[in-house]
């Protein structure tokens, strides 16, 4: 870089006389301001000389208002064009201290926070599913309350177009499970049993569970986006001076959505992961009568239903959670970032809890 | 001082196959503040995103500072684009930084000051606009009319030739507006600024502009250019005098 600005410095029995020759832009001062800072440090009493200057802006004169920071400054020979801009920024110095004001909290005081925030959470948690079941009940009384155009739009991004990836999951997911069972249990020489294995994992765990997480990932992020992009232009606040109520509008259609299409495309999974599971029973040469009676014999229909009731539950979650989160988006440009990735955090979380609360329930009851 | 900054040739806009404007000529003269002016979908914004390179030509150059701005390489754009700023309708801030990191973003992109330097010169810009008592303040925390100002400071931030504002009294009361323009005519006479500014608030055309261009939409043309004064003193076209003045077709048949 060629040079914009020069300094000079004397020293006149004690005083300090900076002369600045050039051009006192942003790139001039860059190259003299570390040097001119040096050049004051400690002195109460400093001339500046401009006599030099062939041109300044806003950014080489906030030089001088550093510099002024730290010494009376007396200036020479400032050429009459500079003089306005001059009068406008030069006379003030600027404050000791620019930084933002750091906020440093105890960790006990973070603990605090932290907590709080998490019970005061799960409080809106908890009374949003409530209002969205009470809301549920009075649709079911009043199907004209339900935004049906709303609902298909939703059943057709949530539902079919989701079909591909969730029977792709499930198909590799009932593989991997058959291929890794199949070494352990035909040491003992009974791997015709990877078929009640695959088929009883996928049905009551795997089917729902993975189901409810690719549409998470799809459809809960992408609820959360949306209210949340209405919420920031200000949308549903016009939804609410309009009398509608946003949680009518906008989460209805999408939890009704949500639970229409979740059994069904566990129902693809589940089939998809069998299919898997079979293939490779087939593959270690047992013969297609055989496997169909093992899974006749291994599957009842109380198995197929415990897995739906799940993905039932599991949609409301998926659904709810997105349109919670969606609503509680703050304002700015990344709080919509922020809600969908709580939103899908939140989703896996749940799902995870309430299959190990059904596991439990199933279990003492025999389900 | 008439010396253009700015030069238009056969400037034409096009969205795909729709053309918006078709051949404009005019020149922005160094130091003087150029007001666009038009109905809404007249195509006073998409000029103006032609003008800052926002959009490729349709046909036509643009000569800037003294240079070929259309059709320059990435590297001399990027020169021309240091010294031109922008402030857009909506004011454009990044939500997530503090007013005075709002500018000393663009410092830090472009020049080599230290840190601390760059704190001093975005306060002194923040200063230059009013709004030196909140620099820590991020911008969802001040008002509209701040936004607009801290949008200002920071097209200002590397002491550009020519400032491009689009719309910068939208949705801000008389007052606040007013203090906008007095603001944009203390610039433009202290730092020698160069103002080309989009607009149809009529009380700022009056009190800013030394020269306006009409557009419309309808022959995708300049239908008039000059003072303010003069055009609502003087044009025989009624589509001017229907701006100028406010009037209404109603009130015609009354007169």
């Amino acid at each position: 870089m060629s040079q914009h600005c020069e300094l000079k410095q004397e020293d006149q029995s004690g005083q300090v006389r900076l002369q600045f020759i050039g051009r006192l832009d942003a790139d001039g001062a860059a190259q003299i301001w570390k040097k001119s800072k040096q050049a004051v440090k400690g002195q109460s009493q400093v001339t500046l000389d401009l006599k030099g200057l062939d041109y300044c802006d806003a950014a080489g004169l906030s030089l001088l208002v550093d510099l002024r920071r730290d010494s009376e400054l007396s200036v020479e020979g400032l050429k009459p064009e500079f003089e306005k801009l001059w009068a406008l920024i030069g006379n003030e110095a600027a404050p000791a201290e620019l930084n933002a004001p750091i906020r440093r909290e105890s960790v006990i005081w973070k603990i605090g926070e932290a907590c709080s925030n998490f019970f005061s959470d799960l409080y809106s948690l908890i009374a949003f599913l409530g209002q969205v079941a009470e809301l549920l009940v009075r649709a079911i009384a009043r199907p004209s309350l339900v935004r049906w155009k709303d609902l298909w739009n939703v059943v057709e991004q949530a539902g079919p177009n989701a079909l591909f990836i969730v029977m792709l999951i499930g198909f590799l997911m009932g593989l991997i499970l058959a291929f890794q069972s199949t070494v352990p249990l035909q040491q003992f020489g009974v791997d015709i049993f990877v078929v009640n294995l695959t088929a009883l994992a996928m049905l009551r765990e795997l089917g729902p569970i993975m189901t409810a997480i690719v549409l998470a990932g799809r459809s809960g992020s992408a609820f959360a986006a949306e209210i949340g992009t209405m919420k920031v232009n200000e949308e549903v606040d016009a939804l609410k001076t309009m009398g509608i109520d946003p949680a009518l509008f906008l989460v209805i259609p999408r939890v009704v959505a949500a639970v229409m299409i979740t059994p069904l495309l566990t129902i693809f999974a589940n089939l998809a992961g069998i299919l898997g599971g079979l293939l490779v029973v087939l593959m270690m040469g047992h013969p297609w009568a055989a496997i169909y009676h093992q899974l006749v014999g291994a599957v009842g229909l109380d198995d197929v239903f415990s897995g739906l009731i799940k993905a039932f539950i599991f949609g409301i979650i998926v659904a709810g959670v997105g349109c919670l989160r969606g609503l509680q988006t703050q304002a700015g440009a990344s709080a919509v970032g922020v809600s969908t990735t709580r939103a899908v955090v939140t989703s896996i979380i749940l799902i995870i809890f309430t299959d190990a609360v059904f596991s439990i329930v199933f279990y003492i009851t025999g389900f | 001082m008439e010396e253009a900054i700015i030069r238009a040739k056969d400037l034409t806009a096009a969205y795909g196959e729709r053309v918006i404007l078709e051949k404009l000529n005019f020149e922005v003269n160094r130091g003087e503040v150029f007001v666009i002016l038009g109905g809404s979908g007249c195509g006073k914004s998409t000029l103006l995103k032609n003008l800052i390179g926002l959009y490729p030509l349709a046909g036509g150059s643009i000569e800037m500072v003294g240079k070929v701005f259309s059709g320059a390489t990435l590297s001399e754009q990027r020169a021309i684009l240091k010294q031109i700023g922008v402030t857009y309708q909506s004011g454009a801030l990044f939500g997530s930084m503090t007013l005075s990191e709002n500018v000393e973003m663009v410092l830090e992109e472009f020049t080599e000051l230290p840190r601390e330097a760059r704190q001093v010169v975005a306060w002194t810009k923040l200063k230059l606009v009013g709004l030196e008592k909140f620099i820590h303040h991020l911008p969802s925390e001040v008002s509209g009319g701040m936004q607009k100002r801290a949008a200002l400071a920071r097209a200002m931030a590397l002491d550009p030739k020519i400032l491009f504002l689009d719309e910068p009294s939208a949705g801000l009361d008389p007052i606040t507006s007013a203090e906008l323009d007095e603001l944009i005519l203390q610039l433009n006479e202290s730092l020698g600024l160069t103002f080309v500014v989009v607009t149809h608030e009529l009380a700022s055309i009056y009190a800013i502009a030394d020269r306006v261009i009409m557009l419309d939409g309808k022959t995708r043309s300049i239908i008039a250019e000059g003072k303010p004064e003069e055009l609502r003193d003087q044009s025989e076209n009624p589509l001017v005098r229907q701006f100028f003045r406010r009037e209404t077709k109603s009130k015609d048949t009354h007169e």
